[in-house]
Formats: C-alpha cells, sequence, structure tokens
C-alpha cells in the first residue's frame, strides 16, 4: 500500500463510518476494513475498478462524485476521504463543498503542482512536467484543474473550512505544513493531505 | 398444469388476506430446491422468479423439458453456488406452474378464470413466506431476482426486514412506470381480443387464446431486447429466401424468430395467468406503500444491499435501480451498485453475461465469508 495511503489511515480512529470517493480498487478501503474496524464505504466511476472492489468484498457504489455525493444525508459519515482527484473534476468546488457536507470531516489528498521537480520541468524543458504524481501527457490527463498546496491551502481559509490537520508528503517522509512553512512546503512536497471540517 | 408429478407442492393451510381484501387459505405453492441446507441452516437463498418464469431455476424443466431460466448463474460452482448454497424458487401464485392461480379450482370445483382474485406482489412474497417455515429457515442467506423477481426482493425485505442477511435486486424498479403498464396493457389487450379467451373461460370452452398470447409475447419479448441487439443478430436479414416474397409471410428472420417465440410460448404458459402476473407488476408501487418515500421501505432492514442493472436495459432502466440505491443511501444502508456493460437488453440477467455472473458470485461469496 502507498505511503499516502498509510498517512490517510493513521488520520482515522477505529470503528468510524467512512466514504472513500474515487475509491479505485478499494486498496485502502480494505485496509481500513481490516485493521481499524472501519464501516466502509466507496464511490467509484470505473466499472472496471467497482468489479476490482467487489471482488475484494467491499460495499461500492459505481458513481460519479459531482453527481452521486447529493444522494447522501448531511454529516452522516465520520470521514469523506477524495485521494488525489479533486483536480480531475469540473468543478471542484462544488466536490469540496460535497464532501464537507456529506463528512463531519474530509480527509483531500492533492498533487502538487508547486513540487520543485514540477517547477524544474517547466522551467528547463518548457513542456507540461511529468512525474510519478503527474504521470499523464498534457493531452490525455483527466486533470483539469492543477493546484499546489499554497493554493489549496488559501483556497480552503478563503471558504472559512477548518484545517485540523495539514500534511506535507515527500516519498516517505510526512511533516506538518503551517503558515510559516508554507513556502518550504510548497516547494518540497509532491502531495499535500488536508483533514479539514465545515 | 398443477397435475404434473415433477412438481412439489407445498400446501399452505394458514388464511393469506390479499390486498384485493379477499381471503385465500389451503392453497399450493409449486417449489422447487437445489443444493442442500446445512445444518446452521444459514446457506439459503430465495429467488424470485419473473413474468414468465417458474420455479425450475436451473437444470432441465422437468415440464418443458428445457433449460431453466437462470441456468447460467445458479448451478454447481456457477455464481450462485448450489455446492454451496440452498437454493429454493415457487412459482408466485397467480401463476402456471403449480401455485394457486387463474387455472386452479374454485371451492364449487369450476376453473377460476377471470374469478380468480387479482393479487399484488406483496401477495406473492406473503405466500412465498410460508416457505421459509417449511424448510425452518429463521433467515435467509440471500434473497434476489431479476425484473419482476426484483420488485418480489424488493417487497419480501420491506414486509421481512429481518429475514434475510443479504438482498439482490436486479433489473428492476420500485414502481412501474407509465411505459411498463402500456406494454403489459398491450399484451393484456392481444389476449383478450382473441375471440378463443371467451371472457377467461377458454378451458371450459375446450379452447386456447393462443394466437392472442403469442401476441402479447412476441410484443413483450421485443422490450427485453436492445436496439443494436437486435441489428446485429438479425438485421435486415431474410429468412431461408433470396428476395423479398411481397407477401406477408416472415420475409425477414426477426419476423420468423418472434412468430417462433410466440409458438413456444403458448405451449407453456397460461393466458390468463399472463393477465393476472402483468396486472401485479402494474400494481407494483412499493414507494406508495409509504406514502411516497421508499425509504421508509426500508428503514427497519439491517440487510446488505446489492443493486444491478444493466446499460441497454430500456424497461428497466439504470436510473430506476438507482433510484433505488439512492433511497438506501438516504438512510445510511449498506447499499452497493453497479452497472454491468451489455448490449443484451433487458435479458442480460438471463443471459451469458461474465462480468454480471462475476459480480453476482463475488457479491455472494464474499458476504458468506463474512458470516
Amino acid at each position: 500500500m502507498k505511503n499516502e495511503f498509510q498517512v490517510i489511515a493513521d488520520l482515522i480512529e477505529k470503528d468510524k463510518k467512512v466514504l472513500d470517493v474515487g475509491c479505485a480498487d478499494g486498496t485502502l478501503m480494505k485496509f481500513l476494513k481490516d485493521n481499524k474496524n472501519i464501516n466502509i464505504r466507496g464511490l467509484e466511476i470505473s466499472k472496471e475498478k467497482v468489479q476490482e472492489c467487489i471482488a475484494k468484498g467491499l460495499t461500492v457504489i459505481e458513481g460519479n462524485a459531482e453527481k452521486d455525493l447529493k444522494q447522501f444525508p448531511d454529516k452522516s459519515f465520520d470521514y469523506v476521504v477524495l485521494s488525489q482527484t479533486l483536480q480531475a473534476f469540473l468543478n471542484p468546488e462544488l466536490v469540496l463543498d460535497e464532501l464537507l457536507r456529506v463528512g463531519k470531516k474530509a480527509i483531500v489528498t492533492i498533487p502538487n503542482f508547486g513540487y520543485w521537480k514540477v517547477r524544474f520541468h517547466l522551467l528547463f524543458k518548457g513542456t507540461m512536467p511529468i512525474t510519478k504524481t503527474l504521470p499523464d501527457e498534457w493531452y490525455n490527463t483527466p486533470n483539469l484543474h492543477m493546484c499546489t498546496i499554497k493554493d489549496f491551502f488559501h483556497f480552503v481559509k478563503s471558504k472559512d473550512i477548518k484545517i485540523f490537520k495539514s500534511l506535507a508528503l515527500n516519498n516517505l517522509n510526512s511533516s506538518i505544513i503551517n503558515e510559516s512553512n508554507l513556502g518550504v512546503k510548497n516547494l518540497f512536497a509532491d502531495l499535500g493531505i488536508f483533514l479539514i471540517e465545515k | 398444469m398443477n397435475t404434473e408429478k415433477n412438481i412439489k407442492t407445498l400446501i399452505v393451510k394458514k388464511p393469506l388476506k390479499l390486498d384485493c381484501g379477499k381471503t385465500i387459505k389451503d392453497f399450493p405453492i409449486a417449489y422447487e430446491t437445489y443444493g442442500s441446507l446445512n445444518s446452521k441452516k444459514d446457506n439459503a437463498i430465495l429467488v424470485f422468479h419473473a413474468l414468465t418464469g417458474d420455479q425450475f431455476v436451473t437444470g432441465i424443466n422437468p415440464v418443458t423439458n428445457k433449460e431453466g431460466w437462470w441456468s447460467y448463474a445458479v448451478g454447481p460452482d456457477k455464481a450462485i453456488d448450489t455446492n454451496k448454497y440452498f437454493v429454493i424458487c415457487s412459482n408466485v401464485i397467480g401463476g402456471c406452474m403449480g401455485s394457486y392461480g387463474p387455472s386452479h379450482k374454485d371451492p364449487d370445483q369450476k376453473i377460476f378464470g377471470t374469478n380468480f382474485p387479482v393479487i399484488t406482489i406483496n401477495d406473492m412474497v406473503n405466500a412465498q413466506y410460508n416457505l421459509l417455515d417449511h424448510f425452518g429457515i429463521d433467515k435467509l442467506f440471500s434473497i434476489t431476482g431479476g425484473s419482476m423477481g426484483g420488485m418480489q426482493v424488493l417487497q419480501f425485505i420491506s414486509n421481512f426486514p429481518d429475514k434475510s442477511k443479504t438482498v439482490i435486486p436486479i433489473a428492476t424498479t420500485s414502481s412501474h412506470s407509465a411505459q411498463n403498464i402500456a406494454f403489459n396493457e398491450l399484451g393484456r389487450q392481444a389476449i383478450t381480443a382473441d375471440s378463443n379467451w371467451k371472457d377467461g373461460n377458454y378451458t371450459s370452452s375446450d379452447t386456447n387464446p393462443g394466437k392472442g398470447l403469442a401476441v402479447a409475447r412476441m410484443a413483450a419479448h421485443i422490450t427485453y431486447l436492445s436496439k443494436k441487439g437486435l441489428q446485429e443478430k438479425f438485421g435486415r436479414k431474410l429468412q431461408e429466401r433470396e428476395d423479398l416474397k411481397f407477401g406477408f409471410d416472415a420475409d425477414f428472420q426477426i419476423e420468423s424468430y418472434l412468430r417462433y417465440q410466440g409458438s413456444v410460448f403458448v405451449d407453456r404458459f397460461d393466458a390468463n395467468s399472463y393477465l393476472y402476473i402483468t396486472r401485479a407488476m402494474d400494481y407494483f408501487d412499493l414507494a406508495k406503500q409509504f406514502n411516497g418515500n421508499l425509504s421508509e421501505a426500508f428503514i427497519n432492514t439491517n440487510a446488505k444491499f446489492f443493486i444491478i442493472s444493466f446499460t441497454s436495459d430500456w424497461l428497466y432502466p439504470t436510473q430506476e435501480n438507482k433510484d433505488i440505491v439512492i433511497a438506501l443511501n438516504s438512510i445510511g444502508a449498506d447499499v452497493g451498485f453497479v452497472e454491468i456493460e451489455s448490449d443484451k437488453g433487458h435479458d442480460s440477467f438471463l443471459l451469458d453475461v461474465p462480468d454480471f455472473l462475476s459480480a453476482l458470485k463475488n457479491f455472494l461469496d464474499k458476504s458468506y465469508e463474512e458470516n
């Protein structure tokens, strides 16, 4: 399991009810179910991935977060997880609002466009950056709204969303992000992980 | 048809009050089982059949000598694995494979015909519930069925919320749409317009409204297939001829196919049963039973739901299946949902559609492991 999922799992207490939005093949769901006795649900747009989740014995709903989150009642989950998908929605702001409506808390992770490798790639090669967390070409990437850790940090603040914890992830190391180290973390982390509430 | 020696029958002694207000008692439920009930009695799956199905789910149907209607899904090592699970299926009341229906005799020894009480999906499941007592099963492992079978699944768990661990409605709806009712009415009109129908008393006059029933089947059969599926299978191909014949014989293969489907159906199905069962489907509106709030139908159950629809099913389209998912999510129920890619229309659930069969198998087997 990738380190990102371990960091996410560490943010969630045992016995909680969790919705994994864009749960893919259910790796995180399975881990949470088996190790933390989490009552876990998934929402996934890909039919193939839904089948993989069913084969793991996971409860998953085939659907699109932009349309299908509205069926869940307010605060019906302790946590809603969205891993590296926010930038792929047509309207990320709307999805973020929905995550915070459905979940008492939300855990959102974003691939950081401010990561130094991304900046170097664009600066020296002059082509759209391709990195471990941004593996696609400009013409086939699902990402529509790339942002940096700094962008997201400011965005949630401007929406009066409470940040409980924000973590910068670089390979195996995670560290706390705060106002004073934001510029540095924005340069050296390839992934940002935010535990938020509204 | 109820005299066939291969039909197992349970006589229900307990009176059953029907939705129409009448009460029936000492009536037969014809059923079949596959696999064996384990000692803990926790491996039973109740399968509900669709409009023209019967209790002979898999293997050779001893009455028609044809493959059972769900042979792709049910059997040893199949999606519903009879090495592992005890499968029970019964003919719905109103049907014509041994359960109490319009071809049976009333207390005065007269064949009911259209004097048989109008039955509902609710009546069907209330009648079938007696099978649990018969087998001494406190709680089923699963209930499942497609189309009208799915309606019975929804009604069953609503009526008996703690009687099944898992619930699998397939290609179904919680409320029959105007289009659904329209197609059923077309079928009923075809039957009653046949002069041999004789107000439903065709048995005593030794006739059979076969022409009308065949047309009903032909019309319905079209609704079970997709436009793409029909086009790919038949296109404009001609039936055993080089060119058009400028007449009204079956020039096209699709015409010949439909005529064949109509004719074989008449041999195995009772016209009055067709009227009664389509009526039961049309009356089905689960939300209406709960003042328009479908979620209320499921408020008392802790069962795990898995809902399956098919991309090319325009009779019970994905959205109608999703409406059930939405109703369940709004009360925080444990519900999974998948839409299976298939060109085979509504009939997909009866056919060899590997993604469907593997999803069904995985859901059942994984849920059973967690038992």
